[in-house]
């Protein structure tokens, strides 16, 4: 009970159509391949059906051809309306219902779950999750498998075969499209009037530069902003979270590492994005030490600036050199600090020289000194930028 | 009955406004053919349209602001810390609002799925062929899905402006900061001013919920409407043909189907959102820039790009006065930026090396295109070590191997690894061409063992059943490059001049090289006549059948193929 | 033949003599080194104490620590790093190590608490150092968990982690997970600084802050996770392979289970 609705492999029967190459399924196989392969008997899989579909030339005419344009309508119909073994599809109907009708409690449960539950501690939110998401999964669980069981075994397996048509236009159509089109282009006079045609191009174009334009002021140029920090000479060095001063005779554990920040700038994120800053106490002999240098004045690599340190603790910019992490993880047999967003390790008794990992420059070293009552307070500022490397920076 | 009813009422309603009766029908009766690999576009689907009814929850009660405030909600170890508003209506939206968990739970899982799927799909696609012409739209509108999924992900989770995703705005901000010449314009732009800044978190907001959704809407679209407009791809089968489309119409099976996956969407990530905890952001703490943990990584789809960066070594180039920070703006735009040009590209680089420019409706075997499925695989081997160096340290950390060794085994596996991927899954695919062909040359082995009278010993085999015959022959032919045998003196034709013609040609060469498939297809058994041979003679002794046609090398004289 | 000549060859005779020997000789060295028991003339309960921990100290540490805990090439000075950090070492099982490694990890204790006691009071009694907190100096009634979390995420969690749930380090190290760490040992290893972790002294955290960076530790770790399993609280990462080994191959499974034809059997 094969038809076929076209003799030849265009579907649709189009005149003008393109045909299909050959090494693609063209003219001399397609007929065949719609028939259906050998038709043996003992192939009893769901009844084929082959159909064309309408060329989309026809499905848009408005007055419709007797037979709806889409060829020979077949006698038995298009789907059938039973499945194929209804002895199973009884039983599949029996779960099916059996599904939905748990799913519809859930759906309730989850109602009375909502109303009945409440949150506001960990517990609570906990048995709240736990209630609304497991009634909620069970209720999409039970559906998914209710419908699924419903497509496979109560409706009836089919199988039908509709002809593709090559996407290209046919060649009459694209010749009228072509005429169409053209025939508009010089209606409109776009094209025999250059001056009228490119005045239009040309006053449209600031229009085209106007939403980029208007977001300039989306934020402030850089300037010099990314090469200072807040740090100055005088502003005492304050631990993180507690706002403590630090006295330099009661930093005095060899080993001991603590995040600070500027007085009067812990609360102030954008300050201290740049200003974070970790001292480190080491003992006598390990800190590997180079010149003395007024601060604020360049320095050699790979040495800690004696001058800039206090009976051996050394403080050094937090912010990693490579895309600005605060980097505080500090191994104090190794003397290491390993910044855990990429690995890049600094030796802090080298003035935080790359050792490893993707940054490419050492942290930059605070000058720190002690004022009259012995805390911790910076006598400068940085050097260089901290931070990320950028364009500007020299 | 009762549709009739609907359709004398609704319908008719519609139909005197709207027409369609033809064309709708014509929608209707559309044939779908039917794998389950082709469901994995659904997956993503599903996944946009649950984001987008959690998100619309979440918006209800999220707080897009950076204004400090003093905790002193239901979550008892963070009161009296100071937080961004952001992070306390998440807070406030995890534990006071009833399902406020559930959802934000759901829609993070969502994003997961969303991104996890089109991973899936698109490799689908790749390794059948699908995005060949007239697909090549459909290909380069997912490469921007995927695209759009990564910055929707990135921006979506640095909503809630916590410890972690503050961390990887951080990373962000220093990876545009490091761009030449523009760079630091474009990271004061983004953020107003020095990192934090006030106004990223709303920024990112509107960009979240409004622009990039609404850009994917328009795109799922015109993807979807792609799809049904030229027909899906099929698998190769019995009776199905390039020129056709075998399955079930949209009406009632494909709708009842999708209606199915998509309720098992929703139940997995209700499943993974009830009993999977997902960003707690209240263990990471509000974000501040003095803090670090060990252990930071972002969410799985950006952490290709985050192993990138851990694993270039620390090169710089300072030059008059300004700073190229390579090991910076490398990472972050060279692999990716590799990985999808050449995506981008693929689909019109095959037609210039193949010379194919016709249509292709019918999927490959990704054996039966060695070059394709290796190069794939290649990438994937590529992308895969990077992603996998993302994750290092808790690698190092798990798995006892010393920190710095999992950096450099990445950075050599980088390199050879792609490279003995390709030769490894080529060989693989010329492995089970060479398998096909014997169960094509052979038939199947019954496992039946019978002595035949001379004494000797043999196994009955079987002939392949229709529909794997149909499989195992389906082979993409490649049409013949107009090169030919020629004199050295004769002018190559047009497209296969000077060293890009030579090149094509070495390409062409490599690409279609393939298993020669057998001349005969197996009818029958050996040495007996029975079984119901295909196309085969039958008779005492066993003739051997032939299917006309069944090479899948490229020739000159007849590149065609039957597709029985 | 005596009971024991017949029985020279049971399978275990070897064993039995090797063990009687090793007893032999334990028991002589235990005896002649006993010798070295301080010669203080008081026997109050701290010097008995002080004396067991020097033999025990003898027995179980000196191999590496040397015969006066004065150091080795293998083994930092004991000299002064005072009973907490024994306490901490040896509570947590750490020490007496197995092997000499990248860095030694918590394992089962051999010494019990009395043991831990006497070889900490006699590291004291050498050259000082931090003394062991009492239960009141861990105590978290009245911290204040927000400083704690504060102070932990700016200091801590680049090695522990958000909630303590470690990290690497350097060289094969590792920062453990703090979820079998009692207050007493998180105190006590704030204040030593054990192996690659930093000293906190009691001047730069002062006491209640420690206190408060204990309140949050064991009140994170304590808490139940109202999402549902943890995945080990590291992060996205575990999020991922959940996203791929669990949703996408259920929607696999479930996309096989629509598609399948029936009544065909697989070739």
């Amino acid at each position: 009970m094969s038809d076929t609705n076209s003799p030849g492999a265009t579907g649709g029967g189009d005149p003008g159509r393109a045909s299909w190459p050959e090494y693609l399924g063209g003219e001399s196989h397609g007929a065949a391949a719609a028939a259906g392969g050998s038709g043996r008997p003992e192939d009893q899989g769901p009844p084929r059906r082959v159909i064309g579909t309408p060329s989309p030339a026809a499905s848009r005419t408005l007055l419709a051809q007797p037979d709806g344009g889409d060829g020979e309508e077949p006698v038995e119909p298009f789907t059938p309306p039973e499945p194929q073994d209804p002895v199973r599809a009884g039983k599949a109907e029996r779960i099916v219902v059996a599904c939905f009708v748990i799913a519809l409690l859930a759906g309730l449960g989850f109602l009375v779950a909502y109303s009945l539950i409440g949150v506001g501690s960990l517990t609570a939110t906990l048995h709240s999750n736990l209630a609304l998401g497991g009634t909620l999964s069970l209720v999409f669980l039970l559906l998914a498998v209710g419908a699924v069981i419903w497509v496979r075994y109560l409706m009836p397996t089919v199988e039908i075969t509709e002809q593709r048509h090559l996407m290209r236009s046919a060649e009459t159509d694209r010749e009228a499209f072509k005429e169409t089109f053209e025939e508009g282009a010089a209606t409109s006079q776009f094209v025999r009037r250059p001056l009228v045609r490119r005045t239009l191009i040309a006053a449209t174009l600031p229009l085209a530069l106007i939403p980029i334009w208007v977001l300039r002021d989306l934020g402030p140029l850089p300037d010099k902003s990314l090469d200072n920090t807040v740090w100055r000479k005088g502003l005492r060095l304050l631990a993180y979270g507690t706002g403590r001063p630090i006295k330099a005779a009661e930093f005095n554990s060899p080993g001991a590492l603590i995040s600070v920040g500027p007085e009067g700038f812990l609360a102030d994120d954008d300050a201290m994005a740049k200003a974070a800053v970790i001292i480190i106490k080491f003992r006598p002999g390990e800190l590997v030490f180079g010149p003395s240098t007024p601060p604020g004045h360049p320095t050699p690599a790979n040495v800690v600036i004696p001058n800039w340190t206090v009976d051996n603790i050394v403080a050094y910019s937090k912010i990693c050199t490579h895309v600005g992490c605060p980097a505080a993880l500090y191994e104090q047999t190794t003397h290491h600090i390993l910044c855990p967003c990429h690995q890049s390790t600094f030796d802090a008794a080298q003035g935080a020289k790359v050792l490893f990992g993707p940054a490419t420059r050492a942290l930059p070293q605070l000058p720190i000194g002690v004022d009259a009552q012995g805390f911790l307070i910076a006598t400068g500022p940085f050097n260089e930028p901290v931070g990320p490397s950028y364009w500007e920076r020299s | 009955m009762s549709v009739d009813r609907a359709l004398e009422g609704t319908g008719n309603w519609l139909d005197e406004r709207l027409g369609g009766a033809k064309g709708v029908r014509v929608l209707l009766r559309k044939i779908f053919p039917d794998h389950w690999t082709f469901l994995l576009g659904e997956i993503n689907l599903y996944s946009f349209i649950i984001l987008l009814l959690t998100g619309t929850f979440l918006t209800l009660w999220f707080q897009p602001s950076m204004t400090d405030v003093v905790y002193h909600g239901s979550y008892v170890p963070l009161r009296g810390v100071r937080m961004s508003e952001a992070y306390a209506s998440t807070l406030h939206i995890s534990f006071d609002v009833r399902g406020g968990l559930l959802m934000r739970q759901i829609h993070h899982w969502a994003a997961d799925l969303f991104m996890a799927g089109i991973f899936a799909h698109m490799i689908r696609i790749f390794f059948t062929g699908a995005y060949r012409k007239p697909r090549e739209i459909n290909w380069l509108i997912g490469i921007v899905l995927l695209t759009l999924g990564m910055l929707e992900g990135l921006f979506g989770y640095s909503l809630p402006d916590d410890l972690l995703s503050g961390a990887g705005l951080r990373i962000l901000e220093g990876v545009i900061q490091s761009v030449p010449i523009v760079g630091t314009y474009l990271a004061f732009f983004l953020f107003g001013g020095p990192f934090p800044g006030h106004v990223i978190i709303p920024r990112l907001y509107i960009i979240h919920v409004l622009l990039i959704p609404g850009l994917i809407l328009a795109l799922i679209t015109v993807h979807l409407f792609l799809t049904f407009y030229q027909k899906h791809t099929q698998m190769a089968g019995k009776g199905r043909t390039n020129t056709n489309v075998v399955g079930a119409p949209f009406y009632p099976y494909f709708l009842a189907k999708t209606g199915a996956f998509f309720f098992f969407t929703f139940a997995a990530l209700a499943i993974a959102a009830t009993f999977v905890q997902i960003n707690p952001i209240w263990l990471y703490g509000p974000f501040n820039p003095v803090a670090m943990s060990a252990g930071s990584q972002p969410d799985f789809y950006m952490g290709m790009l985050e192993g990138a960066l851990r694993v270039m070594p620390n090169w710089q180039t300072v030059l008059w006065g300004h700073t190229f920070a390579w090991n910076v703006f490398v990472p972050a735009l060279v692999p990716l930026g590799l990985i999808f040009t050449l995506a981008a590209f693929w689909p019109f680089l095959e037609q210039w090396v193949t010379g194919d420019r016709g249509e292709h409706h019918m999927n490959d075997r990704p054996r039966n295109a060695p070059t394709r499925t290796a190069i794939g695989i290649a990438t994937i081997t590529f992308y895969g070590i990077l992603w996998a160096e993302g994750a290092n340290d808790l690698i190092a950390d798990h798995l006892d191997i010393p920190l710095y060794w999992t950096t450099w085994i990445a950075r050599v596996t980088i390199f050879v690894g792609p490279v003995i991927a390709y030769w490894l899954t080529k060989r693989i695919c010329f492995g089970l061409q060479r398998k096909d062909y014997h169960l094509l040359e052979h038939g199947v082995e019954t496992g039946i063992i019978r002595q035949l009278p001379g004494g000797e010993y043999i196994e009955e085999t079987r002939p392949l059943d229709e529909d794997a015959l149909a499989v195992l022959t389906s082979r993409t032919s490649h049409p013949a490059l107009p090169s030919g045998e020629r004199a050295e003196s004769e002018v190559p034709p047009p497209g296969m001049r000077g060293g890009l013609g030579r090149v094509r040609e070495r390409l062409y060469k490599v690409v279609t090289e393939s298993v020669p498939a057998p001349e005969h297809i197996h009818g029958n058994g050996h040495g007996n006549g029975h079984g119901d041979g295909q196309r085969a003679e039958t008779d005492g002794t066993g003739g051997r059948g032939e299917v006309a046609g069944a090479t899948g090398a490229p020739t000159e004289s007849h590149p065609g193929e039957d597709q029985h | 033949m005596s009971w024991i000549t017949a029985r020279r060859r049971h399978p275990a005779a070897g064993y039995v003599v090797i063990a009687f020997v090793l007893v032999i000789i334990g028991t002589a060295y235990a005896v002649i080194t006993s010798g070295y028991a301080s010669a203080a003339p008081q026997a109050t309960p701290n010097s008995a104490q002080i004396a067991e921990g020097r033999s025990l100290f003898l027995a179980n540490c000196a191999t590496c620590h040397g015969l006066y805990a004065e150091g080795t090439s293998q083994a930092p000075s004991l000299i002064g790093v005072g009973a907490a950090a024994v306490n901490f070492q040896v509570s947590t099982g750490r020490m007496p190590a197995a092997e000499l490694g990248a860095q030694n990890d918590r394992k089962p204790g051999r010494l019990n608490a009395t043991e831990t006691a006497a070889i900490a009071a006699y590291i004291q009694s050498l050259g000082g150092g931090p003394t062991v907190p009492s239960p009141a100096q861990v105590s978290s009634a009245g911290a204040n968990v927000g400083l704690g979390q504060q102070l932990f995420v700016a200091d801590c969690a680049a090695c522990h982690n958000f909630v303590g749930a470690g990290g690497a380090l350097t060289y094969g190290k590792a920062a453990p997970a703090l979820t079998a760490a009692t207050p007493t040992q998180i105190y006590e290893a704030m204040l030593t600084g054990p192996e690659a972790m930093p000293v906190f002294n009691d001047l730069t955290i002062t006491p209640q802050e420690k206190r408060d960076i204990i309140a949050y530790v064991t009140q994170v770790r304590a808490q139940p996770n109202p999402g549902g399993f943890s995945l080990g609280r590291v992060g996205p990462v575990t999020e991922g392979l959940v996203a791929f080994l669990g949703m996408l191959l259920f929607l696999v499974l479930a996309a096989l289970w629509i598609t399948a034809k029936h009544g065909k059997a697989h070739e």
